[in-house]
């Protein structure tokens, strides 16, 4: 590629012009490359020339992306080719700092860690972001970081993606004119400088824990007269924050120890997989939950709510409940608990005897019994629980309650009410939307947009060139988080300083930096103006405590002390009204509120039991969807005060009855290429009065649309139990056989053979799934994806079966189609040991290798695909098509891909191989020390993303392992044994612990 | 069943050769229409000819579309990896075995009625092989390194991985082929010398010369030739149970639940020798009658095909029935699973149309009156072979959508393409096929003439002599 003459010779007159050649490479900044002089004085020709030679480097190019973000994703992809190790710090003096695992130099082929932290709802999550020389490639959760604890969710994963969208906003715009940041500070400086009178300046941001972030907007309002400040971040938590307020008349918010409930109540929270803190959630449960033997000492959870979530994968007790009856029933248990609480009757769905043993139990661990009410629950809900736990003495050990972290609490759809009154009474001058998203996501009753288009000066900074990028005047490029410097706290309080992984690709302005240029110094980097920060706040040696600041991804000591709150005696209120039908509105697990909705990665997961990708649904019972005569797939209007939108049924067992949920997020217009067009908006149904649950009208429309699961459902009655797939029982049953429960081994097996087994005398890697603790949640297989570069597919494919993720999680159920139990089972492949796909292959392209790994010879495959056929699991998948871009040059996603795994061209099968890179890089690391791979130092992908660590990974020929200590578990099973294939993946039986008083109706 | 068949007057012959035929009538009527002029050549082959060559256009079009697109264009996916093109290689290679078994078998057996058939139905086992053989090849994910499967010397110091079943296929099919195909072409050898002989133009003359290996009609020659003739025919017979039982390997060997049985081999070569005698009947009807070959090709020749296929569609039905009762007598949950869902499943209306086609369909082959009808057998066969695509679907595409894991189940829902690679499989046999009735000759005449020469100066076996009065009595 490089120096490639351009097709014509540019003119001569061009061509010698050196001298202003030399001033255009002077002129630019960061590492400039340039692969001739045609090029470079970027002559008709050479646009002419690239167009024709590389069809789809122009594509981007006409899309938007100019000349100059051309030459900086050529830098990066130099940098990929080892050329240029240095391209990755932003500029000499902002010096980052790596979180050191080995050497602490750039060696070639060897990825470097550092910390830095992605946020929800404002609400940080601690991760070390993996670099390779340069390039940021995966994003591991940080062990240091309270909100990660080392695991990340899935949206995390597909940040990386995110991050190389080639989608992304590119430059600034005012209106449909391309514009310099120049021309914005400029038209920025006279917008806010000659703000009429009575008009203001209005900075609406998302949740802003960022103090940073805090501390400049504090100087904004100070500085510009009249100017004010506005939050709208639809995944904030806004009742929690009235609801705090309601029971304790303070901005406080519960910090739950999990590690210390030995009951749990849950009121419609999906607390394991949503709202800030769940993977630290996620983690403590899983530690109380585990049961390796009969005498483990296992929590229990009530999960009270409206649709099946990842929580209610692990509940002991599910009670599906429209939300107005969750209401209800937290005010029913809340009496019961002695508080004083509005009257209410308990749901009908809610069983006397459950609601007894429920209370007896809360009652009989006191101290260790917790409520935790869900995000979309109504405030009285969040004080009804903050009153529970006082009441069952939860506060001070299950439950905390510390100063809500964020700069700012606020209940964020009054914010965006005012803001959106301000503007349509013309107090609003110049607006700056700073992240946020709200043409697309403010609740429709508003009107914003109307209310924005009565706004002069009006600019948007972010990502994309959104719905609200477009409503506004100005339109100002975002940096990724792993672009820029920032800071944010995390759900206890704990500050991360995030440092950037790459130079911004799109000449991207942070918010910092946005408000700096407000502030009168638009030369300003975040940089600077995080360190500014910082240094005026830090006493003793300021570099020490940056560096260590910075390494860590965690400022030590900046978590909230607990408050010193008590609840409120009683607590009052209208409980919400109910009705037949009810729409919850949630945000989608995978696009959240729409944020990620350009993401593949993100359309193409399967959500969470239901399996649904590439679209939103309303989820109905099937009682209910029986009731309204409809069935998946047919399309029906759902009002909600006159406003309507048409969405598909999905029937989605173990829905409460009457609930019907909509994914928020979907039905994009300019989301990006991925996004525009996938789903239904579902924000419409969204207003300021009712919030995400509200009484709705649901009528048919006789049309039909196509749905895609990655699994058809199946009830586990009947063909499934026989077949001894999901293994499952109670804790009761596990002690009543404590070396060899009959749930966990029914029928017996032989293994006899006519031939040795092969020792292994090296490495013998294994691998244990715990269903006990897996919720589904599915980092797991996100995680996989971008560590194996694992190509989405698109709809249709997925329609035809082809989805290519190497790690499923399947979803079962048992018991009853009106409230079923959630079975969730990852599966990846199995690693047998005599492996049915390897003496099928005619061209031996998939063999055993010394240490039992089943491995994929890629360049050997020729594509018989009868290994898949043979496979008892189906866990291969073939590249029926070109499914991975090869040519890196073609799209910046390919600079996600991990250099250390082969990216899969067309015709060939491919599989889990255990993460072998990982092993790999071990070896190479052990064999270096002359010593042995040591236990836990080979963890794969899914294994490090796993919130609750249900993945166990390691070597089973080490002596005490985990994996050992894992398989010796008397649950532990192997999938499909009658078959003799002997996998290395074994599962333990999910074992659940029921209360022993409801034994029988549970 | 006599009294009523006496009430028909046959306006057929029932010998293998009609009456009145000689070793001039013969040459006459077979080599004739090969000799004719560009100009003379009939409308009817023109048409024919012109409808294959659209079909081969399709199936060229369709494998440049898949060589270039990728396996995706078909309905595979996963959990059904193989489908059609895996369901149409094993339908095509089961209609060649019936070339195998007339040409070779019947040979050893000396069945003097297969002379007149053993031209046209080799021609078919080799088309047939052809158009079987290309889809395992395009059926590959990257197609262009399937001599991957080849032993043969190279860089890689690898060699194929000889437990594979696919592997076996290869062999098995291309031993087939190449057997066939020697086999065919030495049986050619005294035809082409005898067009050689009446060719009226130069050009025919040096064609046939050069194909006819310089054949001079000595006793020598002749002595030699029937026992090269014979030998390969040893050869070939035991290939008609070998290919098709190492086809069958493929789903023995595997796993899946609908594959994994031992009676496959034995049930795949009556299925094989069941469609191939289906396709037979299919060519030789409209054959005998477009060339006016019905004194060659008689009754007595369609009636015995028509028995075979009798006797290998009941032993199918056998082997359905036995797969039923294994499945429920094993106690495995899997296979019990396999037939419930084969019987009473998503895709049970196959099964049951596979039943209608090859089990109820073929039951009027018991009465004489249906087997010495050619429009009769001509419909019943054309089911038939419908019914043995539709067994290899269900034994193939059904058992794959529903193995173990429930979680994996998956539909199959067949594309454009899998269909225009199919339908345009038939123009590429049909084409071949038309070029060689309209090149060679269609029907054995060395053969035929000694068949002849035995009937009118040698004793009948007693057998025949029995077929022949009974005939004889029920037309007078």
């Amino acid at each position: 590629m490089l120096d490639m003459p351009p097709m014509n010779p540019p003119q001569e007159d061009e061509r010698r012009d050196f001298q202003r050649l030399r001033e255009k490479l002077a002129g630019q900044q960061g590492p400039a490359y340039w692969r001739s002089l045609g090029e470079l004085a970027d002559t008709e020709e050479f646009r002419e020339f690239v167009a024709k030679e590389f069809p789809r480097q122009a594509a981007p190019l006409e899309n938007g992306l100019d000349r100059r973000d051309f030459l900086k994703l050529l830098g990066a992809s130099m940098a990929l080719a080892g050329l240029s190790a240095c391209a990755r710090p932003p500029l000499p003096h902002e010096k980052i700092v790596p979180y050191v695992r080995g050497p602490a130099e750039v060696v070639p082929g060897k990825p470097l860690f550092y910390a830095t932290a992605v946020t929800y709802g404002g609400f940080a999550e601690g991760v070390l972001a993996e670099s390779h020389q340069g390039r940021p490639t995966k994003l591991e959760g940080n062990p240091d970081h309270p909100a990660s604890r080392g695991a990340t969710g899935a949206t995390t994963q597909a940040e990386v993606l995110a991050l190389y969208d080639p989608d992304r906003s590119t430059t600034v715009m005012e209106g449909d004119q391309e514009r310099t940041w120049d021309d914005f500070v400029a038209a920025l400086g006279a917008a806010v400088g000659g703000l009429a009178d009575g008009q203001g300046l209005a900075v609406l941001t998302e949740n802003v824990t960022s103090p940073t972030l805090a501390a400049q907007l504090q100087q904004v309002l100070a500085a510009v007269p009249g100017a004010s400040w506005y939050q709208w971040d639809p995944l904030h938590p806004d009742n929690e924050v009235a609801g705090a307020r309601l029971a304790f008349g303070a901005d406080v918010r519960p910090v739950y120890d999990l590690t210390r409930a030995d009951v749990v109540v849950s009121l419609g929270a999906d607390f394991l997989d949503r709202g800030p803190g769940r993977l630290a959630h996620a983690r403590d449960f899983a530690q109380r939950r585990r049961a390796l033997r009969a005498d483990a000492d296992m929590n229990r959870l009530y999960q009270l709510e409206s649709s099946p979530s990842p929580t209610g994968v692990l509940a002991d007790h599910r009670v599906p409940l429209r939300p107005s009856e969750i209401a209800a029933a937290a005010a029913v248990l809340a009496a019961r608990l002695g508080v004083d609480a509005p009257a209410a009757e308990a749901p009908a769905g809610l069983s006397a005897a459950l609601l007894d043993a429920m209370v007896a139990d809360l009652q009989g661990a006191q101290g260790a019994a917790v409520v935790i009410a869900g995000a979309e629950q109504p405030p009285v809900v969040h004080a009804l629980a903050a009153a529970m736990n006082a009441a069952l003495g939860a506060v001070g050990t299950t439950v905390t309650y510390v100063a809500n972290p964020a700069a700012r609490p606020a209940v964020h759809v009054e914010e965006i009410a005012a803001l959106t009154a301000a503007m349509r009474d013309g107090a609003v001058g110049a607006l700056l939307v700073l992240g946020a998203n709200p043409v697309y996501t403010a609740p429709a009753d508003l009107g914003f947009a109307d209310a924005l288009a009565r706004v002069p000066f009006s600019a948007h900074v972010g990502l994309y060139r959104d719905e609200t990028a477009l409503a506004c005047t100005w339109h100002v490029p975002q940096t990724h988080f792993l672009e820029t410097w920032g800071d944010a706290r995390a759900y206890d309080g704990t500050v991360t300083i995030t440092q950037p992984l790459i130079l911004p690709f799109y000449g991207g302005k942070s918010h910092h930096e946005v408000l700096a240029a407000l502030l009168g110094d638009p030369a300003a980097t975040a940089y600077d103006v995080v360190r500014g920060y910082w240094q005026g706040r830090v006493s003793g040696d300021f570099e020490a405590f940056w560096r260590e600041s910075v390494y860590r991804g965690v400022v030590a000591g900046t978590a909230e002390p607990p408050a010193a709150v008590t609840p409120a005696g009683s607590v009052a209120g209208p409980l919400p009204q109910g009705s037949d039908l009810e729409v919850v509105l949630t945000h989608d697990h995978g696009v959240l509120d729409g944020r990620l909705a350009n993401n593949g990665w993100m359309q193409e997961l399967p959500r969470p039991i239901s399996k649904l990708t590439w679209d939103n649904a309303a989820l109905m019972a099937p009682r209910t969807a029986e009731r309204l005569n409809v069935g998946t797939g047919d399309v029906v209007t759902l009002t909600v005060d006159g406003r309507s939108v048409d969405v598909p049924v999905l029937v989605q067992p173990g829905q409460a009855d009457g609930a019907v949920t909509v994914a928020l997020g979907y039905g994009r217009t300019a989301g990006g290429s991925v996004a525009n067009g996938v789903g239904v908006d579902a924000y419409p149904l969204l207003a300021t009065a009712t919030g995400h649950t509200a009484p709705v009208q649901v009528a048919t429309t006789g049309r039909r649309y196509r749905l895609v699961t990655t699994q058809e459902h199946h009830a586990l009655e009947g063909t499934g139990e026989a077949r001894h797939i999901v293994r499952s029982g109670t804790l009761a049953q596990f002690r009543a056989e404590p070396e060899h429960p009959t749930f966990a081994h029914p029928v017996a097996h032989h293994s006899e053979d006519l031939y040795p087994d092969f020792v292994y005398e090296g490495y013998k890697w294994g691998m244990v799934i715990d269903q006990t603790v897996c919720t589904g949640c599915s980092a797991c297989v996100v995680a996989c994806q971008a560590e194996n570069n694992v190509p989405i597919v698109g709809k249709e494919q997925v329609w035809r079966n082809r989805e290519m993720h190497w790690l499923r999680v399947d979803s079962y159920y048992g018991g009853s189609i009106d409230d079923p139990r959630f079975y969730a089972q990852p599966m990846p492949c199995q690693h047998c040991e005599k492996a049915p796909c390897e003496p099928v292959c005619p061209v031996g392209a998939t063999v055993h290798d010394s240490e039992g790994l089943n491995v994929m010879v890629y360049n050997r495959c020729v594509g018989t695909r009868y290994c898949s056929n043979n496979c008892p699991y189906k866990v291969r998948r073939f590249n029926y098509l070109q499914y991975a871009e090869l040519d890196t040059s073609a799209t910046p996603l390919s600079l996600a891909n991990n250099p250390d795994v082969t990216v899969r061209s067309r015709g060939v099968m491919e599989k889990c191989t255990y993460c072998t890179q990982r092993i790999s890089r071990a070896r190479i690391e052990a064999a270096n020390e002359d010593r042995r791979i040591r236990d836990l130092e080979v963890v794969t992908a899914c294994q490090a993303a796993c919130p609750t660590q249900a993945i166990v990974f390691g070597d089973l020929n080490l002596e005490g392992s985990a994996v050992n200590e894992m398989k010796a578990s008397p649950i532990n099973y192997t999938l499909l044994d009658d078959l003799q294939t002997f996998p290395r993946t074994s599962y333990l039986a999910k074992v659940t612990n029921p209360n022993p008083a409801l034994e029988g109706s549970a | 069943m006599a009294v009523a068949a006496g009430k028909r007057p046959f306006v057929e012959t029932n010998r293998v050769i009609g009456t009145g035929q000689s070793f001039g009538t013969i040459d006459d009527t077979v080599l004739s229409p090969v000799l004719l002029d560009v100009q003379q050549t009939p409308r009817w082959w023109w048409v024919g000819f012109g409808i294959s060559l659209a079909f081969l256009t399709m199936y060229l079009v369709s494998v440049v579309h898949l060589i270039t697109t990728g396996i995706g264009i078909f309905g595979n996916n996963i959990p059904v990896a193989w489908a059609m093109p895996i369901v149409n290689f094993v339908w095509w290679i089961g209609i060649g075995h019936a070339g195998t078994l007339i040409s070779a078998a019947l040979l050893l057996f000396r069945q003097p009625w297969r002379t007149t058939i053993n031209r046209f139905a080799e021609a078919m086992t080799i088309f047939a092989v052809v158009c079987a053989g290309l889809y395992p090849i395009l059926h590959l994910g990257r197609p262009w390194v399937f001599y991957w499967l080849l032993p043969y010397p190279n860089t890689f110091g690898l060699f194929p991985q000889f437990r594979s079943p696919l592997d076996w296929d290869l062999f098995a099919i291309g031993t087939y082929a190449s057997v066939s195909v020697l086999f065919w072409f030495i049986g050619l050898i005294p035809d082409l010398a005898a067009l050689r002989d009446r060719a009226p133009t130069a050009f025919q003359r040096i064609l046939y010369s050069v194909l006819c290996l310089g054949w001079t009609g000595s006793a020598k020659a002749w002595q030699r030739y029937q026992r090269a003739y014979l030998l390969i025919a040893a050869l070939s017979f035991p290939l008609v149970l070998s290919v098709h039982s190492t086809i069958a390997m493929d789903f023995a060997v595997a796993q899946v639940p609908g594959w994994n049985n031992t009676i496959m081999p034995p049930y795949f070569v009556a299925g094989a020798v069941f469609a191939g005698f289906a396709m037979v009947l299919i060519l030789a009807v409209p054959l005998r009658r477009a060339f006016g070959l019905e004194k060659l090709i008689t009754m007595r020749h369609l009636d015995n095909a028509a028995k075979l296929m009798l006797a290998t569609g009941m032993v199918v039905v056998y082997g359905y029935l036995i797969e039923i009762f294994i499945a429920w007598y094993s106690g495995v949950e899997f296979e019990r699973y396999m037939i419930w869902n084969r019987l009473f499943g998503q895709h049970a209306q196959f099964f049951w149309a596979l039943i209608l086609c090859n089990f109820v369909a073929i039951q009027p082959l018991w009465f004489r009156r249906v087997r010495q009808s050619p429009l009769a057998l001509f419909v019943i066969s054309l089911i038939v072979s419908v019914g043995m695509w539709l067994e290899r679907f269900v034994i193939i595409i059904v058992s794959l959508t529903k193995d173990f894991l429930p979680s994996s189940w998956g539909d199959y829902i067949s594309t454009f393409w899998d269909w225009a690679l199919y339908l345009g499989s038939f123009g590429l046999f049909s084409t071949l096929f038309f070029l060689f009735i309209r090149l060679l000759p269609s029907i054995a005449t060395a053969e035929t003439k000694e068949t002849l020469h035995h009937y009118e100066h040698h004793k009948l076996d007693p057998l025949e002599e029995i077929r022949e009065s009974y005939f004889a009595e029920v037309k007078a």
